[in-house]
């Protein structure tokens, strides 16, 4: 079942945008934070850098105990990279590159983000 | 008159192959003096720069193939290098000392670097030419595979592959598959896995954590024919033994690319492999070999590390730095993660008893076998093999390499340190000459002396300029350890930096916040750090905002930790629980009644915790503010479980109703648990107050104890249960019950004004200098001069403090960060629940 879930997820990137979903405005992501977006079978975690006022999407499975958890993570920069930490074990995930940055756990999916008039769209492929 | 010009003429080196070997040796060549006299050329066969074979099943995480490039194209073009890919050396004419190319070009060559490294050897079973057998070695040979199985489960979404060779790459092979969606079928010779480096146990440890993740294991099974008439449809091993198999991945072993080295006659070894001497130069004197294809003391190397070592050789000898040889012996030890699993063995795994005597700890339930092999006086290590855990084998490592003593026990070395093992041996005992990271051969001394001589004083500091850890990266806690050893014995406060992004500890960090009055980690980042914050210093922020402001978790909610985010703690399924403050543990009917009623409307798992209050598990987290608004509505108020910050004070019943007790230690609990709450510290706290020397509320156990004695309460700080449990100490005996609440006011405020992050107040004692006579003499006595300061903050934070989830239910902006989905009503459907005696539990993690 898990594996299944797993294979929902895969790094999508500008060029293989078929589709931009719209998914919340803009204001219901908080500061400097996270929330997720159901998109139809996938959970995805959207991240809100408004220091640098860059957005970050990627799936919101943490592949370590395949918990959808990892939107309510703090996220933070390693050596000015953007990062997220999944709340139950403080794993942490590149969300330039999807990779896990102080293990050997598999990379997770990333998606590109859009803001147009207000509002928050992810790409995907399908 | 006559100017004589002196020109160099420009050497020509060609290296033929761009592996990683062949490539560390253009890195190491370039990075060396005199090496801009020379021109060099680098011939690839393959489509493409130089990647980390060795990584090559991580190919199928990202299928970047550029990811494992060891440099890209221009890293080549920047350090004046030739690189020729996709084209392939196709003879050597030593006379000439030329090589011509298969696309029929010439170069002439003053030094000729043979680097072509080794192919998969495919036996000779009949039927390996049919559609669907493929080999495991080059990024086209997974591309290929990749294809086949995405055909193959359009037709059978339960296709099953095998992987013919239990070895390592084999094992590696069959992760690929695996990952690819396919059935996983490994399919060994022998009677063990990884027969060359396992014995047998460990490998029948390996076996049963492999076969638990899904992998299917068939030993001792010899192929006899390939089965299928364009295309491969199972194996057969014998009569009526067969495998039904749609693909077959052969990984049974490497035969060195040596073509090249046969047709120009240099000499070779009986089965393959260029012969080459301890300069890596083979029988023709202008001609090197390394890497997989160099016959060296009659043995093939197929691992990385020699290989490099290799490379370093040959650059240093064409140079001229001819002191520079091969060492007489190669040491083989090798630690990896195979499929998640631990797997390394050092030195010699297997012994005859004759030589020595082996320790074994096997656990099969963890899947855990550690093998060491003693000398037969117990005096040193010869070799041993992990499996499961590999934590140990650095240290093991060296001690085996540089011989040094071991425990007349040397069981200690391997046990787990609670069943009477210990963590053996310091990173400064090791020689100078110690090879820390074997992948860049760099020493001990090596990094000792850049970090003194050189100022690289972080880990990344030493990568850059020695290039340590930059391999497998199985060094990096030794490298650290030492840059922190030789900092302190340089005697260099190791200072206790945040993170990258604060130059300053928790306490000057604290100071500041208070002394310029900072209000928010935003305006903390501009005016005092760099950068944009990590998980690291946005807790300690919040923590300090907390204790200087007593604001609560909802006023800056992302820089709280993740529990504090959401006021509840997670827990494994990602639902939380919920924890009312009970205080002292006095509960009434009426509000256990109350309890019980929420937990049944919400169907909660419940359990008595040990702080003596009741923890309510698996609630979703849109209904954190459901529930709690019940909660409040019967008088409930946060307990606080999720933060660091006072959690329970324990009591025992005390004279009260006890015949034994000598003061009320219920009241004094409640009183001291309702002064304390919600007050935020470095790390969590507790207290206890036990009403005689019984002490049945263990307050002896807890950051601040109370006893009841005659005469009055004595006072101990500093005690915890946990990992490390800790007696509290006295810090003053039959005193008054103000004067005990004054004293540890002081002493609490003065913990949270001093302490690193996450530490503990035993832990916090035990690295202050003085140690408790020191904490008596600023609260009791007030040699600082603050007590009348701390007393204020104390009182301040008494004042002002109010219930964060009462905030939090009245406000509808907080309460909007409750759902699951920013863009939808519904649950979060995987979240299941599994019963547990006449209760639920989340299911199990595998």
């Amino acid at each position: 079942m898990i594996d299944s879930i797993l294979k929902e997820y895969a790094v999508t990137s500008l060029e293989n945008v078929a589709i931009w979903f719209k998914a919340a405005p803009v204001s219901k992501f908080p500061k400097n934070g996270g929330a997720c977006v159901k998109y139809k079978e996938k959970q995805i975690a959207v991240f809100n850098f408004t220091r640098q006022g860059e957005w970050y999407a990627c799936q919101n499975l943490c592949p370590h105990k395949m918990e959808m958890v990892l939107s309510r993570g703090m996220i933070g920069e390693d050596m000015g990279s953007p990062k997220v930490a999944c709340p139950l074990h403080k794993n942490t995930f590149s969300l330039k590159n999807g990779e896990n940055l102080n293990g050997s756990l598999d990379a997770i999916a990333t998606y590109p983000v859009k803001i147009e008039n207000g509002f928050v769209y992810i790409g995907f492929s399908e | 008159m006559f100017v004589i010009s002196k020109q160099v003429r420009m050497k020509t080196i060609i290296v033929v192959g761009n592996g990683m070997v062949g490539y560390k040796f253009c890195e190491k060549f370039v990075a060396k003096a005199g090496s801009e006299n020379y021109k060099l050329i680098v011939f690839g066969e393959e489509p493409r720069p130089a990647y980390d074979r060795v990584h090559l099943s991580a190919f199928f995480e990202n299928q970047d193939a550029k990811a494992l490039e060891m440099a890209p194209a221009a890293w080549y073009a920047e350090h004046h290098i030739e690189l020729v890919i996709d084209e392939r050396v196709s003879e050597i004419h030593r006379s000439t000392k030329k090589i011509t190319t298969a696309k029929d070009r010439e170069f002439s060559y003053d030094y000729l670097v043979l680097a072509t490294g080794s192919s998969a050897f495919v036996p000779p079973i009949k039927g390996v030419e049919k559609e669907g057998v493929f080999v495991y070695r080059t990024i086209e040979d997974l591309e290929g595979m990749l294809a086949y199985a995405a055909k193959l489960k359009e037709k059978n979404p339960n296709a099953r592959a095998a992987v013919l060779g239990g070895g390592l790459l084999g094992l590696e092979a069959g992760r690929a598959v695996m990952d690819m969606g396919l059935e996983p079928h490994i399919v060994e010779f022998a009677p063990k896995l990884m027969p060359r480096q396992l014995d047998s146990r460990s490998s029948q440890v390996l076996q049963l954590k492999l076969e638990s993740i899904g992998l299917n294991i068939h030993l001792s099974k010899a192929t006899n024919q390939i089965l299928g008439d364009n295309a491969i449809v199972g194996l057969e091993f014998g009569e009526d033994d067969v495998l039904d198999v749609e693909m077959l991945v052969i990984s049974a072993g490497i035969r060195p690319r040596d073509e090249l080295g046969k047709t120009c006659d240099l000499k070779m070894g009986v089965r393959g492999g260029i012969i080459v001497d301890n300069k890596m130069r083979t029988s023709d004197e202008n001609i090197y070999a390394i890497g997989e294809i160099a016959l060296y003391n009659q043995m093939i190397y197929g691992l990385v590390a020699p290989g490099y070592e290799m490379a370093n050789v040959a650059a240093d000898q064409i140079l001229g730095f001819t002191e520079t040889v091969m060492a007489a012996e190669i040491d083989m030890s090798t630690k990896l993660k195979l499929i998640g699993v631990d797997v390394a063995s050092f030195g010699e795994p297997f012994m005859p008893a004759s030589k020595g005597h082996s320790i074994i700890f096997e656990n099969k339930t963890q899947y855990l076998y550690k093998r060491i092999n003693v000398s037969l006086d117990g005096k040193s290590l010869l070799g041993g093999i992990l499996v499961g855990d590999a934590a140990d084998y650095s240290m093991l490592h060296q001690i085996y390499l540089n011989s040094m003593p071991i425990p007349t026990d040397a069981s200690k070395l391997i046990l787990p340190v609670s069943e009477g093992g210990v963590s053996f041996g310091s990173v400064m005992d090791l020689p100078d000459g110690a090879v820390i990271c074997s992948c860049e051969a760099v020493t001990k001394g090596q990094v000792c002396c850049s970090v003194k001589d050189e100022g690289n004083e972080t880990v990344k500091a030493i990568a850059k300029e020695t290039k340590a850890t930059t391999g497998c990266g199985g060094c990096k806690p030794m490298v650290d350890d030492l840059v922190k050893e030789t900092l302190k014995s340089l005697g260099k406060i190791v200072k206790e930096m945040l993170c990258e992004h604060f130059d300053y500890s928790r306490q000057e960090l604290y100071d500041i916040v208070k002394m310029k009055n900072v209000q928010d980690f935003d305006d903390l980042l501009d005016t005092h750090g760099k950068g944009n914050g990590c998980e690291v210093c946005k807790p300690v922020a919040a923590s300090i905002f907390a204790s200087i402001y007593n604001e609560t978790a909802n006023k800056q909610d992302t820089i709280q930790d993740s529990n504090d985010r959401y006021l509840a703690n997670i827990q494994r399924n990602g639902t939380y629980s919920v924890v009312p403050r009970v205080a002292g543990g006095e509960i009434s009917p009426k509000q256990m009644i109350a309890m019980g009623r929420i937990a049944q409307k919400y169907d909660l798992y419940t359990k008595i915790t040990g702080g003596q209050r009741i923890d309510m598990f698996g609630a979703k987290l849109h209904e954190l503010p459901l529930i709690w608004e019940e909660l409040i509505a019967e008088g409930f108020e946060t307990g606080q479980a999720y933060g660091k910050s006072l959690r329970t004070v324990k009591s025992c019943v005390g004279s009260t109703w006890c015949r034994y007790g000598m003061d009320e230690s219920v009241s004094f609990a409640i009183e001291i648990e309702n002064r304390y709450k919600g007050i935020r510290s470095p790390h969590k706290f507790k207290g206890g107050v036990s009403g005689c020397i019984r002490e049945c509320a263990e307050a002896r156990g807890k950051d601040f104890g109370f006893i009841a004695v005659d005469g009055g309460w004595n006072v101990y700080i500093c005690g915890n249960g946990g990992a490390n449990p800790k007696h509290a100490v006295l810090l003053a005996e039959k005193i008054d019950k103000g004067t005990a609440i004054t004293y540890v006011d002081r002493f609490l405020m003065y913990y949270i004004q001093t302490a690193q992050p996450l530490m503990r107040t035993a832990t916090w004692l035990d690295k202050l200098e003085g140690g408790i006579d020191y904490v008596k003499d600023v609260v009791i006595n007030d040699c600082l001069g603050i007590v009348d300061q701390l007393d204020i903050e104390m009182q301040f934070m008494v004042d002002t403090y109010k219930c964060e989830w009462k905030e939090a239910v009245e406000s509808p902006e907080i309460r909007a960060k409750y759902t699951h989905f920013v863009n939808s009503e519904d649950a979060d459907e995987n979240i299941e629940f599994v019963s547990l005696r006449d209760q639920k539990m989340p299911t199990p993690w595998v």
